[in-house]
């Protein structure tokens, strides 16, 4: 139950960046539904697991396949939906404490939530790459057998 | 008009005249200006551009894009340029219509008709104003709830966000600096969510998490993920680039929080 909630919750929400970054009106659902699974699996692991780093990269992955997915079907850039549902895993509240640490002149805190943020968004970044390059050999592997 | 003379450069194997030439670079290099301002990635550009002029049967082109500026030559014509790029904001419509765009080149579209095609670009519907501020503002309000907040809270969350919003973009158009409409719009932010508690309206008094919440519409998530993504593919100065970008606004919202937790 409570994970349907979370799963809706990520659903509007990236639905409505997807409104604010001007998605057409026919790949919004699609793009909620990528936001949705992204931030459905990084709540799954975090409560699994508690490594907020895997669960972005899990999250990430899963979510980029969706995408190339519905990208696929679609005939849409992949990126339309990458764009928008990465938004839910984005660390706006890790980088958000190490500014506050940095005002409040606690240097020590302020430099352990950075350094999260860069981890945390290099996950999501190298989650990204890992589904597209798997996509690529996928389809060059395939593409040659076809051929032979 | 006289074909350009290009001597030690390999010919392509069929001559084209000088205006097909010029028409395919005119093509390629909007597409690409478009892509970039609607804040495509730099690879897809690159590889964009290249196809479209390759559809047209021009080989031997060289792209260079950077999040700032697009270099492009046809080398077998001696023909390049270069465009400046100011501003840019994502728009997904306009890289899904160039995209579009660029599949109907491979197919075959006349050059005549892509020029057509690439001049009503500009017209391609945009949502207004207020319904990107709701959207902010729910956007706010559900990640309010997804961060662990109380429901009792959404309303401030969807006020934050909904007017970070209207702040920054009503702000962008007196001013290019981006810096100062997000450093005005998280201090607004902030200065909202602490009246609302030293009002004492919230039950919990989750100072923090509501500004979470409602700083995520300028929040450049995007841009970090995008920077990390563009440095592994090998476009290191695109990653930089984007990456100080990216910095520079990550600052202005903390230090326009920061101003208020001084106060």
């Amino acid at each position: 139950m409570e994970y349907i909630l979370q799963f809706l919750l990520a659903f509007g929400a990236t639905i409505g960046f997807g409104v604010m970054f001007n998605a057409p009106k026919n790949v919004l659902i699609y793009c909620g539904l990528a936001g949705g699974v992204g931030w459905i699996i990084y709540t799954v692991v975090m409560n699994t697991i508690d490594q907020n780093i895997i669960a972005a990269f899990l999250g990430s992955f899963v979510l980029t396949i969706i995408s190339l997915l519905f990208a696929r079907r679609l005939k849409t850039p992949v990126i339309v939906f990458i764009v928008c549902g990465i938004i839910p895993l984005v660390p706006g509240g890790l980088a958000y404490q190490a500014m506050r640490h940095i005002v409040t002149n606690d240097y020590q805190l302020a430099i352990e939530f950075i350094f999260q943020v860069g981890l945390v968004s290099g996950a999501i970044a190298i989650g990204i790459i890992f589904a597209e390059t798997l996509n690529q050999v996928y389809y060059g592997i395939k593409g040659k057998l076809v051929r032979s | 008009m006289n074909e350009v003379e290009v001597v030690e450069v390999p010919r392509a194997e069929e001559e084209y005249s000088e205006s097909f030439v010029r028409s395919v670079f005119f093509v390629s290099i909007n597409a690409g200006k478009v892509l970039l301002e609607s804040g495509a990635e730099t690879y897809r550009i690159e590889d964009t551009m290249t196809r479209i002029a390759s559809a047209y049967g021009i080989a031997n082109t060289q792209v260079f894009v950077t999040p700032t500026v697009i270099i492009f030559s046809i080398n077998d014509y001696s023909l390049t340029q270069t465009v400046r790029i100011d501003e840019r904001f994502n728009n997904l419509a306009r890289v899904i219509e160039i995209n579009g765009l660029s599949r109907e080149i491979s197919n075959g579209l006349p050059i005549k008709k892509a020029i057509e095609r690439l001049e009503t670009i500009h017209e391609t519907p945009s949502l207004p104003l207020w319904i990107m501020i709701i959207a902010a503002g729910l956007a706010s309000a559900m990640f309010l709830i997804m961060f662990n907040g109380v429901p009792s809270d959404m309303l401030i969350a969807f006020i934050g966000g909904a007017g970070a919003l209207l702040i920054n973009e009503s702000m962008l158009r007196y001013t290019r600096i981006k810096f100062f409409t997000e450093f005005f719009a998280s201090f607004y932010v902030a200065i909202t969510a602490t009246i609302y508690i030293a009002i004492g309206f919230s039950l919990t008094e989750m100072l923090n998490t509501i500004i979470i919440a409602s700083v995520m519409p300028l929040v450049p998530g995007v841009l970090i993920t995008n920077a990390v993504r563009e440095m592994i593919r090998g476009h290191l100065m695109a990653g930089a680039t984007k990456g100080i970008e990216a910095m520079l606004t990550a600052v202005a919202i903390g230090v326009g929080v920061g101003v208020v937790f001084i106060i």
